[in-house]
């Protein structure tokens, strides 16, 4: 006599520690196996993109901090980047080297913590984490020194940055640089080969690259699906076509794949880094912007490579003090949408660990 | 890749083997402290009287919409003067841009930051509750002549490598 069964539907989150936020899986289970997923979000909106047709073109830098707040400075770049090509502002060298500078920091820190939190989700509690944490703090350390905050920066301004580097501050990243090297050979001799860790995120959650393309994935996941896209060298912002670096790319598309292309990544990164802080020039850092911008009546799109893929913000000026419509590409959504297909088929076990491995901030999921 | 079960573990039992012989480089917080940024952006703001004309560039700057600022002329002495300078600290983001915004360099980010209240009402600063002065450490933040005077900020970077040496 055959048993009689019927699907089961659990709720994962929204709070709960491995969503990273407040993220909500709806699953429909067959035993253990996934049949069906429905993604619910919006416990985290705050209607950002409202609040800044409010604000001055300087207001909303603040804002785009909280947005995603663990790359609040790759943010704050890729809105003024908009703000810049809106109003047709130049930028001095000196600063473009910061901004640089600012942005890969701001990479490292961001696949240490999605690294971190990743293999947290693979079973490795916390101990790896907070290795990783460990080597966070001092680029937090680093970025206080310059904006005075260690999240919310607020850094970049229309034109420039609000502050030239500390005299202190090329010596201890140069420190940095130096030991980096040896912790991430550190990470890699510690998990790369954890047969746990291996037996976890290896052939799981595969992403194909036929997908990756069609559902708009950005980043580091599309790069482990052997997409191999990178704006710094497909579409050049600022002067990143003056350095030399690599993009490390995947070859299945697995949770494994997403996390050694993270890695490489770093390490490409402190290349970036070493180069800009050889050719650093000296001169101003901010060019003459008035302080309430009028921009001209048109639209601009600004974007960038940011830590966990492409950044945008869309800008209508009406030629007033605010902008008409501000409107993000927030990389951590797009990368979202290929969560149903990335789960389906998989245990309920996999799901913590396929979900870790996109690398999402619900900040700026919900915005 | 052939695997060894085992190996791993062994790896990770000899790292935390090593850490625990290590010297610690945690520091007890209430007692000690560790040097913040120069360029802290504390939770307060300072304001200073003398400096300050009343243009209201600051409070027009503040997107959080924080600083309440009411000038007139005083009948005693017929001078023109800030009557009202007031910042609800429960609105302040700390994002600096009205330090930045001033003309006449009339106001500052502190240093401090241990600035919990228990009622909200306590949270709104007035003129004298902002003044400049000694026991209200100022940061520099968009003033690097003030951030001189500073302690050198202390870097995790460093002080790992200084804890090793000692070891």
């Amino acid at each position: 006599m055959a048993l009689h069964t019927e699907p089961f539907i659990l709720n994962i989150g929204p709070v709960h520690p491995s969503t990273h936020g407040v993220f909500r899986i709806r699953a429909t289970l067959d035993g253990e196996v996934i049949v069906d997923i429905e993604p619910v979000f919006g416990y985290l909106h705050r209607g950002v993109e409202k609040l800044a047709e409010q604000r001055t073109y300087t207001g909303i830098i603040p804002l785009t901090d909280r947005m995603d707040y663990i790359t609040s400075m790759s943010n704050n770049l890729a809105y003024v980047l908009a703000v810049e090509k809106l109003a047709k502002v130049k930028v001095p060298e000196r600063a473009e080297y910061i901004r640089v500078i600012m942005a890969e920091m701001q990479r490292i820190c961001n696949h240490l913590v999605a690294a971190g939190a990743f293999i947290n989700d693979c079973g490795a509690f916390f101990t790896p984490f907070l290795y990783m944490f460990r080597e966070r703090e001092k680029l937090m350390d680093l970025f206080e020194m310059v904006s005075g905050q260690r999240l919310t920066y607020n850094y970049m301004r229309v034109g420039g940055v609000s502050q030239d580097l500390p005299a202190e501050f090329l010596p201890a990243l140069r420190k940095f640089l130096k030991e980096m090297p040896a912790h991430i050979a550190e990470y890699e001799r510690l998990i790369n080969d954890n047969e746990i860790f291996l037996a976890r995120s290896r052939m799981i959650g595969i992403l194909p690259k036929e997908l990756a393309i069609n559902c708009g994935i950005s980043g580091p996941v599309a790069r482990a699906s052997g997409v191999k896209w990178d704006l710094r060298k497909a579409d050049p912002y600022g002067i990143y076509d003056r350095f030399e670096f690599d993009i490390p790319t995947g070859t299945v598309g697995d949770a494994n794949d997403r996390y050694t292309v993270r890695i490489a990544e770093m390490k490409q990164s402190l290349r970036i880094i070493e180069q800009a802080v050889e050719k650093i020039p000296a001169g101003p850092v901010i060019s003459d912007v008035p302080k309430v911008l009028h921009p001209p009546v048109g639209e601009a799109y600004g974007h960038l490579e940011g830590p966990k893929g492409e950044l945008g913000f869309y800008l209508v000026s009406d030629g007033g003090i605010a902008p008409y419509r501000f409107h993000v590409r927030p990389p951590s959504l797009i990368n979202l949408t290929a969560l149903r297909q990335m789960l389906i088929g998989w245990k309920i076990q996999d799901a913590i660990t396929i979900f870790g491995s996109i690398d999402i901030t619900m900040g700026e999921v919900d915005r | 890749m052939k695997l060894h079960f085992g190996n791993g573990l062994l790896k990770g039992m000899l790292v935390t083997i090593k850490q625990n012989l290590r010297h610690p480089t945690v520091t007890q917080y209430p007692e000690q402290r560790l040097n913040t940024s120069r360029r802290i952006r504390g939770q307060e703001l300072v304001w200073n009287k003398t400096r300050c004309t009343g243009c209201a560039t600051c409070a027009k700057a503040c997107h959080q919409g924080a600083i309440q600022i009411v000038t007139a002329t005083n009948t005693e002495n017929n001078k023109y003067e800030v009557e009202t300078y007031r910042v609800d600290t429960g609105y302040c983001i700390q994002c600096g841009i009205c330090v930045e915004a001033c003309p006449y360099d009339a106001l500052f980010m502190g240093a401090r930051y241990e600035k919990a209240k228990y009622r909200r009402a306590e949270l709104v600063e007035n003129k004298e509750q902002m003044a400049d002065s000694l026991d209200r450490p100022v940061s520099g933040y968009f003033h690097p002549e003030r951030a001189e005077k500073l302690p050198v900020q202390t870097l995790l970077v460093e002080k790992i490598n200084e804890d090793r040496s000692k070891e």
